[in-house]
């Protein structure tokens, strides 16, 4: 699924990576602890998370992952935001919660991690 | 070649800033990128260890065509059981170090499993110091 369409699905906000919204997402992994992040091997790998500070974006860049959700209103930093443009990520925010926002992506078929 | 990055100590802001410098020297060396992965999420995973626990330090990365070695040096409290430390799970790590995502007892254990060899010096009340090595393939 292309992240296009997840915005439309998830009435998301994107706040940076506008350009890259034609990528394809193939996985989905929902978590708020970075220690579980970087444990994911995975391509094309969509983060849902309600953690909102700049190790988020940090994790994301280790473990190659080029899109976040945010969960449950949680807004980006200008610091955060900086930091996904440099690393070419996408972040997306939403106001569902991480089990919302889990099933309306488990049941458009995307595929969890594990 | 050798790279050296200090590390400030409780800083949470710069935690990575280390582990991403490397990142990019390592995609010029053209390493390939399943292994760059594999560095640099054991660097982080160090470099997070030393702004959470110890006083500050260092990180030393050498690259030579066979192999990475990282050598993070603290000057923290050590770690009286390294075992212990070991084991999934096993957290000395603070609140605030919770709040930024990291403090389950997985570091240790997650660097173990992305690199080829982890060494653990630790002293109480002197420091730590990783040593994580990661081979690299025979080039052609």
């Amino acid at each position: 699924m292309k992240l296009k369409d997840i915005v439309i699905l998830l009435n998301a906000e994107v706040v940076s990576g506008h350009t890259k919204l034609e990528r394809e997402v193939e996985a989905v992994f929902a978590s708020d602890l970075m220690s579980d992040v970087l444990t994911i091997d995975s391509e094309k790998l969509l983060l849902l998370t309600g953690l909102v500070n700049i190790q988020t974006i940090r994790t994301s860049e280790m473990s190659d992952i080029k899109n976040i959700v945010l969960v449950r209103n949680k807004k980006a930093t200008p610091e955060m935001i900086a930091l996904a443009e440099e690393n070419r990520i996408v972040i997306m925010q939403c106001s569902y919660s991480m089990y919302k926002t889990s099933g309306i992506l488990f049941q458009s078929g995307i595929n969890p991690v594990y | 070649m050798q790279f050296e990055y200090a590390i400030e100590d409780g800083n949470f802001t710069k935690a990575g800033d280390a582990s991403s410098s490397f990142k990019k020297i390592l995609k010029q060396l053209n390493v390939d990128p399943q292994i760059i992965k594999r560095i640099v999420v054991s660097m982080y995973e160090g470099e997070v260890n030393i702004v959470a626990h110890a006083n500050g330090g260092k990180v030393i990365c050498n690259v030579d065509t066979s192999r990475v070695n990282i050598k993070l040096i603290d000057k923290g409290p050590g770690i009286p059981d390294i075992a212990k430390a070991m084991q999934a799970g096993y957290s000395t790590a603070s609140a605030k170090v919770r709040e930024m995502g990291f403090g389950a007892g997985m570091g240790l254990q997650n660097i173990k499993n992305n690199s080829d060899e982890l060494n653990i010096k630790s002293e109480v009340g002197v420091g730590t110091t990783l040593e994580i090595i990661v081979n690299l393939p025979k080039a052609g």
